[in-house]
Protein backbone atom coordinates (compact mmCIF):
# COMPACT_ATOMS: atom_id res chain seq x y z
CA UNK A 1 0.00 0.00 0.00
CA UNK A 2 1.22 3.45 -0.88
CA UNK A 3 1.15 6.37 1.55
CA UNK A 4 -2.31 7.54 2.55
CA UNK A 5 -3.55 10.81 1.13
CA UNK A 6 -6.76 12.78 1.56
CA UNK A 7 -9.34 12.43 -1.18
CA UNK A 8 -13.01 13.17 -1.55
CA UNK A 9 -15.16 10.05 -1.64
CA UNK A 10 -16.13 10.81 -5.23
CA UNK A 11 -12.47 11.12 -6.29
CA UNK A 12 -11.40 7.97 -4.45
CA UNK A 13 -14.19 6.03 -6.13
CA UNK A 14 -13.20 7.38 -9.55
CA UNK A 15 -9.53 6.47 -9.06
CA UNK A 16 -10.49 2.98 -7.87
CA UNK A 17 -12.68 2.49 -10.95
CA UNK A 18 -9.68 3.17 -13.21
CA UNK A 19 -7.57 0.76 -11.21
CA UNK A 20 -10.29 -1.87 -11.61
CA UNK A 21 -9.78 -1.59 -15.38
CA UNK A 22 -12.84 0.55 -16.12
CA UNK A 23 -11.96 1.65 -19.65
CA UNK A 24 -15.02 3.74 -20.46
CA UNK A 25 -16.98 6.25 -18.40
CA UNK A 26 -20.19 7.85 -19.65
CA UNK A 27 -21.77 10.51 -17.46
CA UNK A 28 -23.66 13.71 -17.08
CA UNK A 29 -23.04 16.28 -14.32
CA UNK A 30 -25.25 16.52 -11.25
CA UNK A 31 -24.47 17.56 -7.67
CA UNK A 32 -23.26 15.90 -5.43
CA UNK A 33 -21.45 13.40 -7.70
CA UNK A 34 -19.88 15.68 -10.31
CA UNK A 35 -16.33 15.16 -8.96
CA UNK A 36 -16.46 11.59 -10.29
CA UNK A 37 -16.88 12.84 -13.85
CA UNK A 38 -14.47 15.76 -13.34
CA UNK A 39 -11.77 13.46 -11.97
CA UNK A 40 -12.17 10.89 -14.75
CA UNK A 41 -12.16 13.58 -17.44
CA UNK A 42 -8.60 14.38 -16.35
CA UNK A 43 -7.36 10.85 -15.64
CA UNK A 44 -8.99 8.71 -18.35
CA UNK A 45 -7.06 10.12 -21.33
CA UNK A 46 -3.76 9.55 -19.49
CA UNK A 47 -4.36 5.83 -18.99
CA UNK A 48 -5.81 5.00 -22.39
CA UNK A 49 -9.44 5.11 -21.33
CA UNK A 50 -12.50 6.94 -22.63
CA UNK A 51 -14.28 9.75 -20.81
CA UNK A 52 -17.47 10.92 -22.46
CA UNK A 53 -19.91 13.51 -21.20
CA UNK A 54 -23.18 12.43 -22.80
CA UNK A 55 -26.02 14.73 -23.80
CA UNK A 56 -28.20 13.32 -21.02
CA UNK A 57 -28.41 10.63 -18.35
CA UNK A 58 -30.53 8.52 -20.73
CA UNK A 59 -27.83 8.69 -23.40
CA UNK A 60 -25.11 7.85 -20.87
CA UNK A 61 -26.78 4.66 -19.62
CA UNK A 62 -27.43 3.51 -23.18
CA UNK A 63 -23.75 4.09 -24.01
CA UNK A 64 -22.99 1.86 -21.02
CA UNK A 65 -25.37 -0.75 -22.48
CA UNK A 66 -23.49 -0.76 -25.75
CA UNK A 67 -20.04 -0.69 -24.19
CA UNK A 68 -20.89 -3.47 -21.72
CA UNK A 69 -22.08 -5.56 -24.67
CA UNK A 70 -18.59 -5.35 -26.17
CA UNK A 71 -17.18 -6.94 -23.00
CA UNK A 72 -15.32 -3.88 -21.73
CA UNK A 73 -15.60 -2.70 -18.12
CA UNK A 74 -17.60 0.51 -18.06
CA UNK A 75 -19.37 2.77 -15.60
CA UNK A 76 -21.80 5.65 -15.27
CA UNK A 77 -22.56 7.78 -12.24
CA UNK A 78 -25.30 10.13 -11.20
CA UNK A 79 -27.36 11.33 -8.29
CA UNK A 80 -30.98 10.54 -7.48
CA UNK A 81 -32.97 12.44 -10.19
CA UNK A 82 -30.42 11.33 -12.78
CA UNK A 83 -30.71 7.70 -11.68
CA UNK A 84 -34.48 7.86 -12.28
CA UNK A 85 -33.71 8.88 -15.86
CA UNK A 86 -31.40 5.88 -16.24
CA UNK A 87 -33.99 3.39 -15.00
CA UNK A 88 -35.10 2.17 -18.43
CA UNK A 89 -31.52 1.51 -19.52
CA UNK A 90 -30.71 -0.35 -16.30
CA UNK A 91 -33.67 -2.67 -16.89
CA UNK A 92 -32.49 -3.35 -20.47
CA UNK A 93 -28.93 -4.09 -19.30
CA UNK A 94 -30.24 -6.51 -16.67
CA UNK A 95 -32.50 -8.13 -19.28
CA UNK A 96 -29.51 -8.54 -21.61
CA UNK A 97 -27.33 -10.06 -18.84
CA UNK A 98 -24.54 -7.50 -19.15
CA UNK A 99 -22.08 -6.46 -16.44
CA UNK A 100 -21.63 -2.76 -15.67
CA UNK A 101 -21.22 -0.48 -12.67
CA UNK A 102 -23.59 2.35 -11.77
CA UNK A 103 -22.91 4.90 -9.03
CA UNK A 104 -25.70 6.68 -7.16
CA UNK A 105 -24.51 9.47 -4.84
CA UNK A 106 -27.90 10.11 -3.27
CA UNK A 107 -29.43 13.53 -2.61
CA UNK A 108 -32.79 14.51 -1.19
CA UNK A 109 -35.94 13.85 -3.25
CA UNK A 110 -38.60 13.49 -4.58
CA UNK A 111 -38.40 15.53 -7.76
CA UNK A 112 -35.35 17.75 -8.01
CA UNK A 113 -35.47 17.73 -4.20
CA UNK A 114 -32.26 19.16 -2.82
CA UNK A 115 -28.54 18.57 -3.09
CA UNK A 116 -27.78 17.56 0.50
CA UNK A 117 -27.15 13.93 1.57
CA UNK A 118 -30.04 11.46 1.67
CA UNK A 119 -30.76 7.72 1.61
CA UNK A 120 -34.24 7.99 0.14
CA UNK A 121 -33.36 5.97 -3.00
CA UNK A 122 -33.16 2.71 -1.03
CA UNK A 123 -36.41 1.25 -2.34
CA UNK A 124 -35.64 2.32 -5.90
CA UNK A 125 -32.07 0.99 -6.03
CA UNK A 126 -32.47 -2.24 -4.05
CA UNK A 127 -35.59 -3.19 -5.98
CA UNK A 128 -33.81 -3.03 -9.34
CA UNK A 129 -34.52 0.65 -10.34
CA UNK A 130 -36.40 -0.16 -13.57
CA UNK A 131 -39.31 -2.33 -14.68
CA UNK A 132 -39.40 -6.12 -14.78
CA UNK A 133 -38.50 -9.20 -12.77
CA UNK A 134 -34.82 -8.75 -11.87
CA UNK A 135 -32.27 -7.80 -9.23
CA UNK A 136 -29.07 -5.80 -9.30
CA UNK A 137 -26.16 -6.03 -6.87
CA UNK A 138 -26.05 -3.09 -4.42
CA UNK A 139 -23.03 -2.22 -2.26
CA UNK A 140 -23.13 0.50 0.42
CA UNK A 141 -19.78 2.02 1.50
CA UNK A 142 -19.51 3.99 4.73
CA UNK A 143 -16.01 5.51 4.50
CA UNK A 144 -13.96 7.10 1.73
CA UNK A 145 -11.67 4.05 1.66
CA UNK A 146 -14.75 1.89 1.20
CA UNK A 147 -15.93 4.10 -1.67
CA UNK A 148 -12.76 2.89 -3.41
CA UNK A 149 -12.96 -0.72 -2.24
CA UNK A 150 -16.66 -1.11 -3.12
CA UNK A 151 -16.24 0.00 -6.72
CA UNK A 152 -13.53 -2.61 -7.24
CA UNK A 153 -15.78 -5.27 -5.76
CA UNK A 154 -18.74 -4.02 -7.83
CA UNK A 155 -16.80 -4.59 -11.07
CA UNK A 156 -15.76 -8.09 -9.97
CA UNK A 157 -19.29 -9.11 -8.93
CA UNK A 158 -20.85 -7.59 -12.05
CA UNK A 159 -18.50 -9.66 -14.24
CA UNK A 160 -18.89 -12.80 -12.14
CA UNK A 161 -22.69 -12.79 -12.35
CA UNK A 162 -23.13 -10.84 -15.63
CA UNK A 163 -25.38 -8.16 -14.19
CA UNK A 164 -25.36 -4.49 -13.19
CA UNK A 165 -23.86 -3.60 -9.81
CA UNK A 166 -24.57 -0.33 -8.01
CA UNK A 167 -22.44 1.51 -5.46
CA UNK A 168 -25.01 3.34 -3.35
CA UNK A 169 -23.42 6.33 -1.61
CA UNK A 170 -24.71 9.75 -0.59
CA UNK A 171 -23.61 13.38 -0.67
CA UNK A 172 -21.83 13.10 2.66
CA UNK A 173 -19.54 10.28 1.47
CA UNK A 174 -19.09 11.85 -1.95
CA UNK A 175 -18.04 15.26 -0.65
CA UNK A 176 -16.02 14.43 2.45
CA UNK A 177 -12.28 13.79 2.48
CA UNK A 178 -10.66 11.01 4.47
CA UNK A 179 -7.32 9.23 4.17
CA UNK A 180 -7.28 6.65 1.40
CA UNK A 181 -4.59 4.36 0.01
CA UNK A 182 -4.31 2.39 -3.22
CA UNK A 183 -1.93 -0.45 -3.93
CA UNK A 184 0.92 0.18 -6.30
CA UNK A 185 -0.28 -2.16 -9.06
CA UNK A 186 -0.07 -0.90 -12.63
CA UNK A 187 -3.36 0.20 -14.21
CA UNK A 188 -4.47 -2.36 -16.81
CA UNK A 189 -7.52 -1.51 -18.92
CA UNK A 190 -10.06 -4.27 -19.34
CA UNK A 191 -10.74 -6.05 -22.61
CA UNK A 192 -13.20 -8.73 -23.76
CA UNK A 193 -10.95 -11.72 -23.02
CA UNK A 194 -12.73 -14.16 -20.69
CA UNK A 195 -16.05 -12.86 -22.02
CA UNK A 196 -17.06 -15.33 -24.74
CA UNK A 197 -20.53 -13.75 -24.90
CA UNK A 198 -19.22 -10.32 -25.94
CA UNK A 199 -20.52 -8.82 -29.19
CA UNK A 200 -17.24 -7.49 -30.54
CA UNK A 201 -15.40 -7.76 -33.84
CA UNK A 202 -14.14 -11.28 -34.63
CA UNK A 203 -13.81 -11.39 -38.47
CA UNK A 204 -16.18 -14.38 -38.71
CA UNK A 205 -13.88 -16.48 -36.53
CA UNK A 206 -16.82 -17.69 -34.49
CA UNK A 207 -20.61 -17.75 -34.49
CA UNK A 208 -21.91 -14.25 -33.83
CA UNK A 209 -23.23 -13.34 -30.38
CA UNK A 210 -26.61 -11.67 -29.93
CA UNK A 211 -27.36 -9.27 -27.10
CA UNK A 212 -31.04 -8.64 -26.61
CA UNK A 213 -33.75 -8.27 -23.99
CA UNK A 214 -36.78 -8.91 -26.23
CA UNK A 215 -38.51 -12.31 -26.01
CA UNK A 216 -41.99 -12.26 -27.58
CA UNK A 217 -42.76 -15.91 -26.76
CA UNK A 218 -43.94 -15.97 -23.15
CA UNK A 219 -42.49 -19.40 -22.25
CA UNK A 220 -39.09 -18.35 -23.61
CA UNK A 221 -39.12 -15.11 -21.59
CA UNK A 222 -40.14 -17.05 -18.50
CA UNK A 223 -37.24 -19.45 -19.06
CA UNK A 224 -34.67 -16.62 -19.29
CA UNK A 225 -36.03 -15.02 -16.12
CA UNK A 226 -36.02 -18.29 -14.22
CA UNK A 227 -32.40 -18.92 -15.26
CA UNK A 228 -31.53 -15.46 -14.00
CA UNK A 229 -33.21 -16.19 -10.66
CA UNK A 230 -31.06 -19.33 -10.28
CA UNK A 231 -28.08 -16.98 -10.45
CA UNK A 232 -29.72 -14.68 -7.89
CA UNK A 233 -30.07 -17.66 -5.55
CA UNK A 234 -26.31 -18.23 -5.86
CA UNK A 235 -25.67 -14.56 -5.11
CA UNK A 236 -27.96 -14.65 -2.08
CA UNK A 237 -26.07 -17.69 -0.82
CA UNK A 238 -22.52 -16.50 -1.51
CA UNK A 239 -22.31 -12.73 -1.41
CA UNK A 240 -24.15 -11.14 1.56
CA UNK A 241 -21.89 -9.04 3.83
CA UNK A 242 -22.80 -7.39 7.13
CA UNK A 243 -20.65 -6.03 9.95
CA UNK A 244 -21.71 -6.39 13.59
CA UNK A 245 -20.20 -4.36 16.45
CA UNK A 246 -20.97 -5.05 20.14
CA UNK A 247 -24.04 -7.09 19.17
CA UNK A 248 -23.36 -10.22 21.24
CA UNK A 249 -24.69 -8.85 24.53
CA UNK A 250 -26.68 -5.89 23.17
CA UNK A 251 -30.25 -5.26 24.35
CA UNK A 252 -30.81 -2.85 21.47
CA UNK A 253 -29.22 -3.40 18.05
CA UNK A 254 -29.12 -0.38 15.77
CA UNK A 255 -29.21 -1.25 12.05
CA UNK A 256 -27.91 1.36 9.60
CA UNK A 257 -26.01 1.42 6.30
CA UNK A 258 -23.71 3.81 4.47
CA UNK A 259 -22.85 7.11 6.12
CA UNK A 260 -25.68 6.67 8.63
CA UNK A 261 -23.91 3.56 9.96
CA UNK A 262 -20.97 5.68 11.11
CA UNK A 263 -23.33 8.11 12.87
CA UNK A 264 -25.05 5.13 14.52
CA UNK A 265 -21.65 3.73 15.56
CA UNK A 266 -20.83 7.06 17.29
CA UNK A 267 -24.16 6.92 19.13
CA UNK A 268 -23.56 3.30 20.18
CA UNK A 269 -20.00 4.08 21.35
CA UNK A 270 -21.43 6.83 23.56
CA UNK A 271 -24.23 4.54 24.79
CA UNK A 272 -21.65 1.93 25.82
CA UNK A 273 -19.68 4.61 27.71
CA UNK A 274 -22.88 5.35 29.62
CA UNK A 275 -23.37 1.67 30.42
CA UNK A 276 -26.16 1.08 27.91
CA UNK A 277 -25.98 -2.29 26.14
CA UNK A 278 -26.36 -1.20 22.52
CA UNK A 279 -24.84 -2.69 19.38
CA UNK A 280 -24.75 -1.75 15.72
CA UNK A 281 -25.21 -3.86 12.59
CA UNK A 282 -24.26 -2.51 9.16
CA UNK A 283 -25.41 -4.17 5.95
CA UNK A 284 -22.58 -3.70 3.44
CA UNK A 285 -24.43 -5.48 0.64
CA UNK A 286 -28.01 -4.20 0.34
CA UNK A 287 -28.77 -6.71 -2.39
CA UNK A 288 -28.17 -9.45 -1.43
CA UNK A 289 -29.45 -8.34 1.99
CA UNK A 290 -27.39 -10.00 4.77
CA UNK A 291 -30.34 -11.81 6.36
CA UNK A 292 -28.44 -14.55 8.18
CA UNK A 293 -25.83 -12.13 9.46
CA UNK A 294 -28.57 -9.79 10.75
CA UNK A 295 -30.40 -12.63 12.47
CA UNK A 296 -27.17 -13.67 14.19
CA UNK A 297 -26.54 -10.07 15.29
CA UNK A 298 -29.99 -9.57 16.85
CA UNK A 299 -30.21 -13.07 18.39
CA UNK A 300 -29.84 -11.81 21.98
CA UNK A 301 -31.39 -8.37 21.46
CA UNK A 302 -34.69 -7.27 22.96
CA UNK A 303 -35.34 -4.58 20.36
CA UNK A 304 -34.06 -3.40 17.00
CA UNK A 305 -33.70 0.24 15.90
CA UNK A 306 -33.31 1.10 12.21
CA UNK A 307 -31.75 4.50 11.41
CA UNK A 308 -31.83 5.97 7.91
CA UNK A 309 -31.64 9.32 6.15
CA UNK A 310 -35.20 8.81 4.87
CA UNK A 311 -38.68 8.32 6.26
CA UNK A 312 -37.95 4.59 6.61
CA UNK A 313 -37.24 2.20 3.72
CA UNK A 314 -34.63 -0.37 4.73
CA UNK A 315 -36.70 -0.86 7.89
CA UNK A 316 -39.05 -3.04 5.79
CA UNK A 317 -36.19 -5.35 4.73
CA UNK A 318 -35.01 -5.59 8.35
CA UNK A 319 -38.50 -6.68 9.49
CA UNK A 320 -38.68 -9.24 6.68
CA UNK A 321 -35.18 -10.55 7.35
CA UNK A 322 -35.89 -11.22 11.02
CA UNK A 323 -39.48 -12.26 10.28
CA UNK A 324 -40.69 -9.64 12.81
CA UNK A 325 -39.25 -11.81 15.60
CA UNK A 326 -38.36 -8.65 17.61
CA UNK A 327 -39.94 -5.22 17.90
CA UNK A 328 -38.42 -2.96 15.21
CA UNK A 329 -38.42 0.81 15.77
CA UNK A 330 -37.30 3.52 13.36
CA UNK A 331 -35.55 6.87 13.54
CA UNK A 332 -34.77 8.99 10.49
CA UNK A 333 -34.08 12.47 9.22
CA UNK A 334 -34.82 13.28 5.61
CA UNK A 335 -34.70 15.93 2.91
CA UNK A 336 -30.94 16.36 3.28
CA UNK A 337 -30.81 16.69 7.08
CA UNK A 338 -28.05 14.57 8.63
CA UNK A 339 -29.06 12.94 11.93
CA UNK A 340 -26.80 13.83 14.86
CA UNK A 341 -25.36 10.95 16.91
CA UNK A 342 -26.95 12.62 19.98
CA UNK A 343 -30.42 12.26 18.41
CA UNK A 344 -29.80 8.56 17.77
CA UNK A 345 -28.60 8.10 21.35
CA UNK A 346 -31.73 9.86 22.64
CA UNK A 347 -33.84 7.41 20.61
CA UNK A 348 -31.92 4.43 22.06
CA UNK A 349 -32.65 5.75 25.56
CA UNK A 350 -36.32 6.38 24.71
CA UNK A 351 -36.57 2.72 23.67
CA UNK A 352 -35.57 1.72 27.17
CA UNK A 353 -31.86 1.31 26.62
CA UNK A 354 -31.05 2.57 30.10
CA UNK A 355 -28.30 1.17 32.22
CA UNK B 1 -8.58 13.35 22.30
CA UNK B 2 -10.75 14.82 19.55
CA UNK B 3 -10.39 18.24 17.94
CA UNK B 4 -13.40 19.44 15.99
CA UNK B 5 -12.54 22.44 13.85
CA UNK B 6 -15.18 24.55 12.16
CA UNK B 7 -13.82 27.04 9.62
CA UNK B 8 -16.11 29.66 8.12
CA UNK B 9 -15.97 32.74 5.94
CA UNK B 10 -16.70 33.92 2.41
CA UNK B 11 -16.06 31.77 -0.66
CA UNK B 12 -12.61 32.67 -2.00
CA UNK B 13 -10.93 33.30 1.37
CA UNK B 14 -9.34 29.86 1.37
CA UNK B 15 -11.56 28.34 4.05
CA UNK B 16 -11.52 24.91 2.39
CA UNK B 17 -7.77 25.09 1.81
CA UNK B 18 -7.08 25.99 5.45
CA UNK B 19 -9.31 23.06 6.44
CA UNK B 20 -7.37 20.72 4.16
CA UNK B 21 -4.11 21.91 5.75
CA UNK B 22 -5.44 21.15 9.26
CA UNK B 23 -6.61 17.72 8.08
CA UNK B 24 -3.19 16.88 6.62
CA UNK B 25 -1.47 18.07 9.80
CA UNK B 26 -3.71 15.63 11.68
CA UNK B 27 -3.01 12.82 9.21
CA UNK B 28 0.77 13.28 9.42
CA UNK B 29 0.53 13.50 13.22
CA UNK B 30 -0.85 9.95 13.09
CA UNK B 31 -4.48 10.79 13.84
CA UNK B 32 -7.79 9.83 12.26
CA UNK B 33 -9.08 12.75 10.17
CA UNK B 34 -12.11 13.84 8.16
CA UNK B 35 -12.87 16.99 6.13
CA UNK B 36 -16.34 17.99 5.04
CA UNK B 37 -17.18 21.15 3.07
CA UNK B 38 -20.49 22.90 2.92
CA UNK B 39 -21.55 22.42 -0.68
CA UNK B 40 -24.24 23.97 -2.76
CA UNK B 41 -25.42 27.32 -4.05
CA UNK B 42 -24.19 29.15 -0.94
CA UNK B 43 -20.62 28.60 -2.12
CA UNK B 44 -20.93 30.97 -5.07
CA UNK B 45 -19.75 34.23 -3.50
CA UNK B 46 -21.71 33.59 -0.33
CA UNK B 47 -20.68 32.07 2.96
CA UNK B 48 -18.61 28.91 3.01
CA UNK B 49 -17.70 26.58 5.83
CA UNK B 50 -15.82 23.40 6.43
CA UNK B 51 -15.75 20.80 9.23
CA UNK B 52 -12.44 19.12 10.08
CA UNK B 53 -12.16 16.42 12.73
CA UNK B 54 -8.79 15.22 14.08
CA UNK B 55 -9.13 12.38 16.55
CA UNK B 56 -7.39 9.44 18.21
CA UNK B 57 -10.48 7.31 17.52
CA UNK B 58 -12.28 6.48 14.23
CA UNK B 59 -14.60 9.33 13.27
CA UNK B 60 -18.36 8.87 13.21
CA UNK B 61 -20.02 12.05 12.08
CA UNK B 62 -17.81 14.30 9.93
CA UNK B 63 -20.35 17.11 10.32
CA UNK B 64 -19.48 19.49 13.16
CA UNK B 65 -22.28 21.44 14.82
CA UNK B 66 -20.42 22.34 18.03
CA UNK B 67 -16.71 22.92 17.33
CA UNK B 68 -13.93 22.76 19.91
CA UNK B 69 -12.08 25.32 17.76
CA UNK B 70 -13.74 27.88 15.49
CA UNK B 71 -11.86 29.81 12.79
CA UNK B 72 -13.91 32.69 11.34
CA UNK B 73 -13.19 35.21 8.63
CA UNK B 74 -16.37 37.26 8.29
CA UNK B 75 -19.03 38.83 10.49
CA UNK B 76 -22.00 36.68 9.37
CA UNK B 77 -20.09 33.49 10.20
CA UNK B 78 -18.90 34.94 13.52
CA UNK B 79 -22.48 35.82 14.48
CA UNK B 80 -23.74 32.41 13.33
CA UNK B 81 -21.17 30.14 14.97
CA UNK B 82 -19.61 31.86 18.01
CA UNK B 83 -22.46 30.65 20.22
CA UNK B 84 -21.96 27.05 19.04
CA UNK B 85 -18.35 26.71 20.27
CA UNK B 86 -18.09 24.06 23.01
CA UNK B 87 -17.39 25.35 26.54
CA UNK B 88 -13.59 25.53 27.11
CA UNK B 89 -13.21 25.79 23.34
CA UNK B 90 -11.34 28.40 21.31
CA UNK B 91 -12.22 30.90 18.59
CA UNK B 92 -9.73 32.33 16.09
CA UNK B 93 -11.16 35.51 14.64
CA UNK B 94 -9.88 37.65 11.76
CA UNK B 95 -10.33 40.97 13.56
CA UNK B 96 -9.65 42.96 10.36
CA UNK B 97 -12.87 41.59 8.87
CA UNK B 98 -15.05 40.67 11.84
CA UNK B 99 -16.86 43.48 13.61
CA UNK B 100 -17.45 43.15 17.34
CA UNK B 101 -16.25 40.78 20.02
CA UNK B 102 -17.75 37.86 21.87
CA UNK B 103 -18.95 38.28 25.46
CA UNK B 104 -18.57 34.55 26.15
CA UNK B 105 -16.41 33.90 29.22
CA UNK B 106 -16.31 30.11 28.84
CA UNK B 107 -14.23 30.09 25.66
CA UNK B 108 -10.88 31.60 24.67
CA UNK B 109 -11.09 34.13 21.84
CA UNK B 110 -8.03 35.09 19.80
CA UNK B 111 -8.48 38.28 17.78
CA UNK B 112 -5.88 38.13 15.02
CA UNK B 113 -5.81 40.99 12.47
CA UNK B 114 -4.91 38.36 9.90
CA UNK B 115 -6.01 40.20 6.75
CA UNK B 116 -4.09 43.34 7.77
CA UNK B 117 -1.03 41.26 8.69
CA UNK B 118 -1.17 39.48 5.32
CA UNK B 119 -1.39 42.75 3.41
CA UNK B 120 1.46 44.35 5.39
CA UNK B 121 3.75 41.40 4.78
CA UNK B 122 3.14 40.97 1.06
CA UNK B 123 1.03 37.88 1.71
CA UNK B 124 -2.26 39.04 0.22
CA UNK B 125 -4.88 36.30 0.34
CA UNK B 126 -3.08 34.29 3.01
CA UNK B 127 -4.99 35.50 6.08
CA UNK B 128 -6.49 32.00 6.25
CA UNK B 129 -3.02 30.49 6.73
CA UNK B 130 -2.07 33.10 9.36
CA UNK B 131 -5.17 32.12 11.36
CA UNK B 132 -4.47 28.40 10.85
CA UNK B 133 -0.91 28.99 12.13
CA UNK B 134 -2.23 30.64 15.28
CA UNK B 135 -4.72 27.80 15.79
CA UNK B 136 -2.05 25.12 15.35
CA UNK B 137 0.23 26.92 17.81
CA UNK B 138 -2.49 27.21 20.46
CA UNK B 139 -3.71 23.61 20.28
CA UNK B 140 -0.17 22.22 20.25
CA UNK B 141 -1.25 19.18 18.24
CA UNK B 142 2.16 18.48 16.74
CA UNK B 143 5.57 19.95 15.91
CA UNK B 144 6.59 22.33 13.13
CA UNK B 145 8.21 19.65 10.98
CA UNK B 146 4.88 17.83 10.65
CA UNK B 147 3.08 21.09 9.88
CA UNK B 148 5.62 21.93 7.18
CA UNK B 149 5.22 18.46 5.64
CA UNK B 150 1.44 18.99 5.57
CA UNK B 151 1.81 22.39 3.90
CA UNK B 152 4.09 20.90 1.23
CA UNK B 153 1.47 18.23 0.52
CA UNK B 154 -1.36 20.78 0.25
CA UNK B 155 0.35 22.99 -2.33
CA UNK B 156 -0.04 21.42 -5.78
CA UNK B 157 3.14 21.08 -7.88
CA UNK B 158 1.87 23.74 -10.31
CA UNK B 159 1.84 26.29 -7.47
CA UNK B 160 5.12 25.24 -5.85
CA UNK B 161 6.30 28.89 -5.99
CA UNK B 162 3.65 29.72 -3.36
CA UNK B 163 5.12 27.37 -0.75
CA UNK B 164 7.57 29.88 0.71
CA UNK B 165 4.91 32.59 1.13
CA UNK B 166 2.51 30.13 2.74
CA UNK B 167 5.18 28.96 5.18
CA UNK B 168 5.88 32.62 6.01
CA UNK B 169 2.17 33.20 6.67
CA UNK B 170 2.01 30.10 8.85
CA UNK B 171 4.98 31.27 10.97
CA UNK B 172 3.51 34.78 11.21
CA UNK B 173 0.37 33.26 12.71
CA UNK B 174 2.29 30.97 15.03
CA UNK B 175 4.40 33.83 16.37
CA UNK B 176 1.46 36.22 16.84
CA UNK B 177 0.89 37.13 20.48
CA UNK B 178 -2.56 38.29 21.40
Amino acid sequence: MAEKSLMKGNEALAEAALRAGCKCFFGYPITPQTEIAAYLSKRMPKVGGVFLQAESEVAAINMVYGCAGSGIRCMTSSSSPGISLKSEGISYIAGADLPCVIIDVMRGGPGLGGIQPSQADYYQITKGVGHGDYNIIVLAPSTVQEMADCVTKAFDLADKYRMPAVVLADGLLGQMMEPVAFDDAEIVMSDASNKPWAANGHKNARKHNIINSLYLQAPELERTIKERYERYAEIEKNEPVGVADYCDDADIVVVAYGSTARLAKSAVDEARKQGIKAGVFRPVTLYPFPKNELNAAVKNAKKVLVVEMSMGQMVDDVKLAINCSKPVDFFGRTGGVIPAPAEILAKIKEMGGNN
Amino acid sequence: MTNEFLLAGFGGQGILFAGKLLAYVGLYAGKEVSWLPSYGPEMRGGTCNCSVTVSDAPIGSPLILEPTQLLVMNTPSFDKFIGAVKPDGMAFIDSTLVEGQSDRKDIKCFYVPATAMANENGLKGMANIILAGKLLKEIGLTDEAVIEKAMKKCIPPKKADKLEANMKALKLGMDFNG
